[in-house]
């Protein structure tokens, strides 16, 4: 059939998202954020993903709604590019080639053909400019632009540090313990300067500015807390400034409300603070907001203010884990929370409070920790470990109970210090969905003992039968630290890796079976064989062995020299992933333990070390028809690298994987619906359906079931076009069409008539005219139907073009 | 934007006894009194109606106890020796006791002359009863006969004379007028239908039998012999249900409560244990001062009585109950503000806002959500909290620690707050859950008052008092360190044994090395 489709690797999630500010679009209705080299629209409403902008080569520094169209984008990026998007539609309209390398993006109003950016001074190492740059409005996708004129010198290269005044009269950029104010119109530029600490000893550093839109005002954020807001600043020894104090630590970002009635303002408390009218007295706070604040930005009708935090590039310490009942990859979220974050929809399902205890926003404290998880065969238990480090240590080994009726996991056992030092390891016993009554958890501790535990019921007879864990056997192997756990499938055995040699227990008597190691190496990873290789174990070693011993005959059965980093078992698959680090890039290898050549190989993964790899389970089972790939029928692998990208494989064409038509049609659907779209809608989207289908247009008898006409009697008289429109369509509805007609046929017709709808303009005009027509009635009704907005006058426009195929399939 | 999390305070599991509703209940009674009657008290028996007196059989008397009363309110004493097995008949009129010389004696609880005197035992008799058609009376003597009597005519109307040792206890079936059951030393227990010459069934008990008891429904046996008390199915034929083995010594007595839920034994061991009948575990036990005798409880569970080998009658009232009325005198709000909007029943349409529930946050978590560190330590040493609920004490303490505000908190205080402190530090840290915590914070109080030190007596004599605390402390987790390694030694010598045949198999040779280039 088709030649075997290569396999490539997607990212497809985490990485940072506080890159620069979010954007709101102009109707507040969806929120822009950089991603890394992404751009993500979110929906403000249903929180989804809608559509990703993606084209940069590196890091997006900056987006600015495009302030002559506000349904266009601008992005700039480490790669010395400025790109233009139509977000709506996700498309890249233009490339502007700059060839610096870009740190921040402004945009103003009053300047129609430019932009503003911060790139490197030339010749100079932390020297950074502020320039603009003439975007040229010739045709073409890619154009350079090399008109820079250089507007402030010595500015910093955060995009915080620089703010435009009203109406884009004055910009402001702070750094160090300079303000420097240009005004465009005198070029005349005004310094301040403060002294570095004040009288009490303050950090007096400039974190960031803001301006206000109205007035002339200057808000700018200090290092020791402190908010100072500057006026009267165009003359140089007049200003005066007031200051406003609540943050006891750094002021990350300020903004100003759209009218500059409040200022906001956060930091590391992770508190959002608006002050009233610039004074101190008068303000609200928005506390707990999950970790320090690094950007906000403020929509443009007022409502919605969004906080882009720190957090996001926290450490996963906990590995990547599949939650068996909703297949959600779980991985520490907040601090102290695990997050159940959904593959399909990049989305966060839950967050699940693990520590349940208030988090101290403070830089240097040292606070509870979630260091691992583990999930039971079907997902009824959850446990998880936590842990503090300071002088001593504290840990905590917490049981959770998926409650049915919650439809979320409840705390059902904590044991304080289940170990005496680190838990480095920890499984469930996983055993069939009918012996699931008696799971056992394994933990490994750096205290050189395993402990296996075990649940218990509550002796009285007559009380509530409530259910604890308790310790039921604490295993050691010659004092040393226990590293790895892992169970076999059918849970009998257990192996526990203690840094040289693995040990084989009998999980029910207790008795240690065998051992097995491979000097000099400390073992790194172990796991069972599964299904037709459950009598193989894996061990990898740090000393660059994979190894594969034979349970029966307990002896070696083959070893390959691999540095292995992630060794990874597919649950419904005897096939194993092994992720080995060879100097500088990952690659991934897949095999069967029974033969010691692998089925897969993957090389030059990605440059970054692969930290964490998890298997999930497809719902339904792809076909692949190469043989290579077999591997990824039934689950998929996905992994995480060390600056938190999340990847996966995918054998598909780029654009089979994304099918940006379903966003599209999502972004449709939550435009507003107008009497007009919702007559014509609903046409367009039959006859584009029966198009795609490739089917003929079928008119059944039963007239009174076309929607048309349906639409036409129930449709109250007012709203309804004019009659002129409306006749054909009744006309056609009652017409029976040929049915002889073979479906590539149609389809054939149908793409050439909208090769002529393109071509002939005379008709298109016509049917403008037309729906001009159809127009005019509901501007007579006057205000009950609100003037139509831009992009729905655009969606208009792309409703005509696909109208007429429909029309003219009649 | 989460609400503030409270402080959460570690619950420890209690060691020990698990305090469950059964432990509340049988609880629930006051200080015994104590009778001392003239010898071993062989049985006690409630009367089965108000006011509930009860017969004690001890000696050659039988005293009748009023509930409250320590004096007997009426005596038998027409035994020339020692009488036995003193019994109710169920509508409480009249008393049956057997003696020693063999003679069974019919008492009309208001007189005192005997109404009848069945005479037939050759030896003694150590077990009477009354069937409960209430004219007819069972008797188990010394002389390996059971007898059936008529009230009436003071007849014999039949002997079984089929045990083959001293029949020592009884007892009559509640619903079948014509079933009785006798235990004997024979390790016996066989059941008795008047109707027939010969019993019915015979069930192996395998100890002297010292006790049987007959469940209200008739169904179930409990025979107590030896250490051994058995549970048997009378209706499958006398099969064996349960054998319980609490006692370590003979138990002598059995015993249900009025609601039947719970089976009583006392034994030669002091202990009463309380069974539940539906899994057969000890769910109480008492424990008194000589070995028991006979064991009896009043309708209702009102009264315990135990009575011992050396003639003392343990009497145990039940607590009168709580009135609940104190609770009720706090003033409930109006109906109207009750019901005020609950009775609003939603439309279809109507959009459903619950509201949050309302957070009652304890004073110190006030403090600490408002970052009153000083002030919320201070509020946990209140005496209350800090007397009776430590670990909410040393919870917070953590909580500063992990915030970095405790040695702020600590620092700064008056001679008399610190002498406080250091109580409670001393008392405390001995206590293996509080002490890494404590620990903490006695370096830390160490630190921050180490320049005052020797300027207030009563701080340097807190501070003395700490070290020797945990001088203590240090000495004794020395001597069980002592104790552990002793106790290996033992272990290892034991297990060498087995640890013989578990051979290590160690394949570690590179048997089968495949080697393979993964570059290729």
């Amino acid at each position: 059939m088709v030649a075997p489709a290569a396999l490539r690797v997607v990212r497809c999630g985490g990485s940072k998202l506080h890159g620069a500010r979010a954007v709101f679009s102009a109707d507040a209705r969806y929120l822009l954020c950089t991603s890394g080299d992404f751009v993500k629209m979110y929906s403000v409403g249903t929180e989804e993903t809608v559509c990703m902008l993606q084209g940069h080569a590196d890091l997006v520094t900056g987006i600015q709604l495009n302030p002559q169209n506000h349904l266009q984008l601008y992005s700039s990026s480490l790669d010395g590019t400025i790109k233009l998007w139509d977000f709506t539609d996700g498309i890249l309209i233009k490339t502007f080639i700059v060839g610096y390398k870009l740190l921040a993006l402004y945009a103003l109003a009053n300047c129609e053909d430019s932009v503003f950016a911060v790139i490197p001074k030339s010749g100079e190492r932390d020297s950074f400019q502020l320039v603009s740059v003439k975007l040229t409005k010739t045709a073409g996708q890619e154009m350079e632009a090399k008109e820079l004129s250089v507007i402030l010198d010595g500015v910093d290269e955060s995009p915080k540090h620089t703010a435009f005044g009203r109406e884009g009269e004055y910009v402001a950029s702070v750094k160090e313990v300079n303000l420097q104010v240009y005004f465009f119109k005198r070029k005349q530029m005004n310094r301040f300067s403060l002294s570095a600490t004040n009288t009490k000893g303050g950090n007096n550093r400039f974190t960031c500015v803001a301006c206000h839109p109205k007035e002339d005002c200057i808000a700018t954020g200090h290092g020791d807390g402190k908010i100072r807001l500057w006026r009267n600043f165009c003359h140089n020894k007049e200003y005066t400034f007031s200051t406003l104090h609540w943050h006891h630590d750094i002021v990350m970002d300020l903004a100003f409300s759209v009218e500059g009635t409040s200022l906001l303002s956060g930091g590391i408390e992770s508190v959002l603070v608006q002050w009233h009218n610039g004074s101190d007295c008068k303000k609200d706070f928005l506390p707990r907001l999950g970790s320090a604040i690094e950007y906000i930005s403020v929509s443009s009708d007022g409502t919605s203010y969004c906080t882009s935090h720190t957090d996001n590039s926290r450490d996963v310490k906990t590995g990547l884990v599949v939650d068996p009942r909703t297949k959600a990859l779980v991985l520490n979220g907040e601090p102290g929370h695990l997050q159940f974050y959904c593959l399909q929809s990049d989305k966060q399902l839950y967050s699940l409070d693990i520590v349940q205890q208030e988090y101290i926003h403070q830089a240097g404290l040292n606070q509870l920790d979630l260091v691992k998880v583990a999930f039971s065969a079907q997902g009824k238990w959850l446990a998880t470990v936590e842990e503090r480090e300071e002088t001593d240590l504290e840990l905590q080994l917490k049981l959770w109970v998926f409650d049915e009726e919650t439809q979320s996991f409840k705390l059902n056992t904590r044991i304080n210090m289940p170990h005496e030092d680190h838990i480095t390891a920890m499984c469930f016993r996983d055993r069939d969905e009918f012996e699931d009554d008696s799971p056992m958890l394994v933990t490994a501790g750096k205290d050189c003992l395993f402990k296996a535990w075990v649940i218990v019921e509550d002796t009285d007879p007559e009380a509530q039968q409530s259910v604890s864990w308790s310790c039921d056997f604490v295993g050691s192997y010659h004092n040393y630290q226990a590293t790895n756990c892992c169970f076999s499938e059918d849970g009998s055995l257990l192996a526990v890796s203690f840094e040289e040699t693995i040990t084989v227990w009998d999980s029910v008597t207790w008795d240690l079976k065998c051992t097995f190691c491979h000097p000099p190496g400390k073992i790194r990873n172990i796991c069972f064989g599964r299904l037709t290789c459950s009598k193989y174990l894996i061990g990898a070693t740090d000393h660059g062995f994979l190894c594969c011993w034979n349970l029966l005959s307990c002896a070696l059965e083959w070893s390959a020299q691999l540095n292995v980093l992630v060794l990874q078992p597919d649950p419904l698959s005897e096939h194993i992933a092994a992720v080995s680090w060879l100097s500088k890039d990952s690659s991934l290898f897949v095999f069967k333990p029974n033969k010691p050549r692998p089925i897969c190989i993957q090389r030059n993964l990605c440059k970054e070390k692969i930290q964490f790899a998890a298997f999930v389970p497809r719902d339904i089972p792809e076909t692949i028809v190469s043989e290579k790939y077999l591997w990824l029928r039934r689950s998929q692998l996905y992994f995480l690298t060390n600056t938190q990208e999340l990847m996966t494989f995918s054998t598909k064409s780029p654009e089979e994987r994304l099918t940006p038509s379903s966003k599209q049609l999502a972004v449709e659907e939550s435009l507003p619906m107008t009497p007009f779209s919702l007559l014509l809608g609903k046409h367009r989207q039959q006859s584009q359906e029966d198009v795609d289908l490739g089917k003929v247009v079928i008119h059944n008898h039963h007239n009174q079931d076309s929607p048309a006409v349906k639409e036409l009697l129930h449709t109250p008289a007012h709203v309804l076009p004019s009659a002129s429109f409306l006749c054909p369509i009744f006309i056609n509805s009652l017409l029976t069409s040929k049915e002889s007609k073979s479906a590539e046929e149609i389809a054939d017709e149908v793409e050439m008539e909208s090769e002529e709808a393109e071509d002939d303009s005379d008709e298109e005009r016509d049917i403008i005219e037309m729906e001009q027509d159809d127009l005019r009635p509901m501007d007579f009704l006057g205000e009950t139907t609100c003037r139509l907005s831009k992009s729905q006058e655009k969606e208009l426009r792309k409703i005509r073009k696909m109208d007429y195929s429909w029309i003219s399939s009649f | 934007m989460a609400s503030y999390k409270p402080v959460v305070v570690p619950v420890q599991p209690r060691l020990g006894e698990k305090v469950t509703q059964d432990t509340l209940y049988w609880r629930g009674y006051k200080t015994p009194v104590q009778i001392k009657e003239f010898g071993a008290i062989n049985k006690i028996d409630f009367s089965p109606v108000s006011p509930y007196n009860y017969a004690v059989t001890a000696s050659s008397r039988i005293h009748v106890y009023g509930r409250y009363s320590q004096e007997p309110i009426k005596t038998f004493s027409r035994f020339k020796d020692a009488a036995y097995c003193a019994t109710y008949r169920d509508d409480g009129k009249l008393l049956v006791a057997g003696s020693e010389e063999g003679s069974i004696r019919l008492f009309d609880i208001s007189g005192r002359a005997p109404l009848r005197q069945f005479d037939g035992h050759t030896k003694a008799v150590h077990v009477v009863g009354f069937l409960s058609d209430k004219y007819r009376i069972f008797s188990g003597g010394d002389d390996y006969s059971s007898n059936l009597w008529d009230i009436p005519s003071a007849t014999e109307i039949v002997s079984y004379s089929e045990h083959m040792d001293y029949v020592r206890c009884g007892c009559a079936s509640k619903l079948n007028a014509d079933v009785f059951i006798t235990g004997s030393y024979d390790h016996t227990v066989k059941v008795f239908d008047a109707r027939t010459k010969k019993s019915v069934m015979t069930i192996e008990h395998g100890q002297p039998v010292e006790s049987v008891l007959l469940f209200p429904s008739g169904g179930l046996l409990v025979s107590a012999g030896g250490r051994y008390v058995k549970v048997w199915d009378v209706l499958k034929g006398g099969q064996l249900l349960v054998s319980l083995k609490n006692h370590h010594k003979t138990v002598t007595c059995l015993c249900l409560n009025s609601s039947g839920q719970r089976l009583l034994s006392g034994s030669l061991d002091r202990h009463v244990k309380i069974y539940s009948t539906t899994s057969y575990k000890v769910v109480h036990s008492f424990n008194y001062a000589t070995s028991i005798l006979s064991l009896a409880l009043s309708p209702e569970d009102e009264t315990i009585v135990v009575g011992m080998t050396n003639g003392v009658l343990n009497v145990k009232h039940r607590k009168p109950e709580e009135s609940k009325e104190k609770s009720q005198k706090k003033r409930q709000p109006a109906y109207r503000t009750y019901v005020k909007g609950r009775n609003y029943m939603p439309k279809q349409e109507d959009f459903y806002v619950s509201k949050p529930g309302k957070c009652v946050l304890r004073k110190y978590d006030k403090l600490l959500k408002s970052f009153q560190s000083s002030k919320a330590l201070d509020a946990v040493l209140e005496p209350h909290i800090r007397l009776y609920t430590p670990e909410v004490t040393v919870a917070v303490m953590q909580e500063l620690n992990r915030r970095g505000t405790l040695r702020s908190a600590l620092a700064g205080r008056d001679e008399k707050q610190i002498s406080l402190l250091l109580t409670f530090v001393t008392r405390r840290v001995i206590e293996p859950r509080f002490t890494p915590v404590l620990v903490t914070v006695a370096d830390m109080i160490t630190d921050i008052y180490q320049p005052v030190v020797g300027q207030s007596v009563l701080v340097d004599k807190q501070f003395l008092r700490l070290q020797e605390a945990i001088g203590k402390e240090i000495d004794y987790q020395e001597e069980l360190l002592e104790v552990l390694g002793m106790m290996d030694a033992l272990f290892a010598t034991l297990t060498k044994k087995r640890a013989a045949y578990l051979e290590e198999n160690k394949s570690n040779g590179l048997t089968k090395t495949l080697e393979q280039d993964m570059n290729n």
